[in-house]
């Protein structure tokens, strides 16, 4: 078992190298001017020159990388001659526009990012699994068939459509709750609930058709096991053996790809964030694109790279946990 | 269980062997054809396709165009929200017109169709092109070979596509053609899955008799690629493909809708989505257009693909399509 952690945990180390070696490349050594756009438009070329000299952009690739790399085990130092400014340990560099340190500028961003996956995640749970198991319950029946159309309608509908129709409705026209704005929870956790309220269930509803498929598919591909008929056999009455045997089959699926999808959230969950104004990790992300400040994007990047990655070696871990069927080699 | 990580469920490589397309291609049409939900998908389609293609006709016959204002449509006093009823709905614009500009809605939707098709389909075909000669270099060449792409297709796999296509976006300069670029990217991002699919069938139908005949009657290994491999492929590359297609319009959509697609004023049916935002109340036929038109066509898609998949693999009409789609775009 720590023989596998080890292993996945190297192999998840492999991978974001390789991915922070693509993109301090794409980034930083591809495109224009770091240090003209670090500078900003009215820059004369004396001033460029210094933005050079303290971002190191003068030394050749790989030193910069290395810098890069040390920066994030260590912290760095930008010097501009007169000033020292100084990147704590996990350094991703400093944001062109402010000077702001991208890793401080990401914990800043994250409450807002948690707050929307880990409803969304309650909304997904309940409505995803509901819904896939009485699809499965019902099997054969109308409900069934209304529940499938409804389910593939829902798979490919982007997210924002969702979103768009609800504030539409619910805002506008209905007038039952106030166009959203991002509250802490920290200051004010009614409110925050509230103004959370559209975000989670757009999200949240976005990701049940998936689960409902999963939790369907799951529970049907149990019922036709042998303990399944078992259970028949003793006259366990039909919801009962869907509910409480079959469903079980639907659990070990539905927990780990929620772990990878939470994962992928704390990426930023852009569309949903960027709808409804919150001030997460995709936010910074198109803020740091429109304002073209690399450094913040690739902080964002490296980030999602982290989370993705972490979150598919702790759903392996919780599949293993939940299907003791499971070995992990 | 290492699987779980990237495409979560149901590999999409795992099933259809090796058919020989001869026979089976018709046989897949007659089962396509007895499915309601999928002809009627395709017609829309057809239809959605003929209204792209014809825009420039349409557009003539409507006597409009596409980046003319028209600040006389538009009611200034009030923010300019459209005069009349249904967004200004007349016999000179049929659908209405854009809120603000007083530019014609239903020429900008038909030129949004276009760039909404153009960036799917080529985007599709950028992602197959790369993901068969990846995944037959994968399958066919050295161990070492198929052990660096296939470290290079999980990273792919497993990153969500969505924010590496905006991180990419800031790097390009402003110039460059975005319909181009949004095409070479989702395109470069998106070869991942078809080259898993090729890989496996590749690794299967190598060790089939007919590729091992080819062989030994003297073909290479590129011929024996080509005449035979390549043709048993089709099936689940098509099928693949199919269920591409809509993924990546929603992703066009959705670039555009965040700001860093397709840039204005060519029309994208995303970008209105994210002004429409601002007339909810005053003119809600510009929110429900483009949003109904994007649904559709997207739902189109997805239904003709999964029939498209079922009818290419009766083994799998009974199960259900199951994390084969890349969540991406959330």
């Amino acid at each position: 078992m720590t023989r596998y952690v080890l292993k996945r945990l190297a192999g998840a180390a492999l991978v974001l190298l390789a991915l922070s070696v693509l993109v301090y490349a794409l980034f930083y050594v591809a495109p224009g001017d770091p240090a003209r756009l670090a500078c900003g438009e009215r820059c004369n070329p004396q001033q460029i020159a210094q933005v050079r000299e303290r971002l190191g952009l003068n030394e050749s690739v790989v030193a910069q990388y290395l810098h890069f790399l040390q920066g994030v085990f260590t912290g760095r130092d930008y010097s501009t001659g007169t000033s020292v400014v100084h990147c704590d340990a996990p350094c991703l560099g400093l944001s062109y526009q402010n000077d702001q340190q991208v890793t401080r500028l990401i914990m800043e961003r994250l409450p807002a990012t948690a707050s929307l996956a880990l409803g969304a995640l309650v909304v997904w749970l309940v409505i995803g699994v509901g819904t896939g198991l009485l699809s499965a319950l019902r099997r054969g029946g109308p409900t069934e068939r209304i529940l499938t159309v409804l389910t593939l309608a829902a798979t490919g509908t982007p997210v924002f459509i969702l979103g768009l129709l609800l504030l539409m409705v619910v805002c506008a026209y209905l007038q039952w709750l106030p166009f959203p704005s991002y509250v802490p929870l920290g200051e004010d956790p009614e409110q925050w609930a509230w103004n959370m309220l559209l975000p989670w269930l757009t999200l949240g509803f976005f990701e049940s058709a998936k689960y409902a498929r999963l939790t369907r598919s799951s529970t049907l591909e149990t019922l036709a096991e042998d303990h399944i008929r078992t259970f028949r056999a003793y006259g366990v009455g039909e919801r009962a053996v869907v509910t409480r045997h079959a469903l079980r089959g639907a659990v070990p699926p539905v927990i780990a790809i929620s772990a990878v999808d939470l994962g992928y959230m704390f990426g930023g969950a852009v569309l949903t964030e960027s709808l409804f104004g919150i001030p997460g990790l995709g936010k910074t992300l198109l803020e740091g694109v429109r304002s073209i400040d690399l450094p913040v994007v690739v902080g964002v990047v490296m980030v999602m790279g982290v989370a993705v990655v972490l979150a598919g070696v702790v759903a392996d871990l919780l599949y293993a946990a939940a299907d003791r069927r499971v070995v992990l080699t | 269980m290492t699987a779980l990580t990237g495409t979560p469920l149901a590999d999409p490589s795992a099933p259809v062997a090796g058919t020989p397309a001869t026979g089976a291609a018709r046989q897949a049409w007659r089962r396509l054809r007895t499915r309601p939900a999928a002809l009627v998908s395709a017609g829309v389609l057809l239809l959605l396709v003929l209204l792209a293609v014809a825009a420039p006709l349409l557009a003539a016959l409507e006597g409009q165009d596409a980046y003319a204002y028209h600040d006389d449509l538009v009611d200034s006093a009030r923010g300019g929200v459209p005069y009349g009823s249904f967004g200004g709905a007349s016999a000179d614009h049929w659908l209405g017109v854009e809120p603000g500009t007083g530019r014609d809605l239903f020429v900008r939707l038909l030129y949004g169709a276009r760039i909404s098709l153009l960036v799917a389909v080529g985007a599709t075909a950028v992602q197959i092109a790369l993901g068969v000669a990846i995944g037959l270099a994968a399958g066919l060449g050295s161990r070492w070979v198929d052990g660096l792409l296939g470290r290079i297709t999980d990273v792919l796999v497993a990153l969500p596509m969505l924010v590496l296509a905006i991180a990419l976006t800031a790097v390009v300069p402003r110039d460059f053609p975005r319909p181009l670029l949004l095409i070479l990217v989702i395109g470069l991002l998106g070869w991942a899955g078809t080259s898993r699919i090729v890989r496996a069938q590749t690794l299967t139908l190598k060790s089939l008799d007919f590729v091992a005949a080819s062989r030994l009657a003297g073909s290479g290994r590129w011929r024996t690629a080509r005449r035979e491999l390549l043709p048993a492929l089709a099936a689940p590359v098509i099928t693949y493909a199919a269920i591409l297609v809509p993924t990546n319009m929603v992703v066009e959509a959705s670039l555009s809708f965040l700001g860093v697609g397709v840039t204005p004023p060519t029309p994208s049916w995303g970008q209105m989505l994210s002004t429409a935002q601002t007339w909810f109340r005053a003119d809600p036929a510009y929110v429900l257009l483009p949003a109904g038109l994007l649904f559709v066509t997207v739902l189109a898609f997805t239904v003709l693909g999964d029939a498209v998949r079922t009818a290419l693999d009766p083994r799998e009409a009974s199960r259900l399509r199951v994390g084969t789609r890349k969540e991406n775009s959330r």
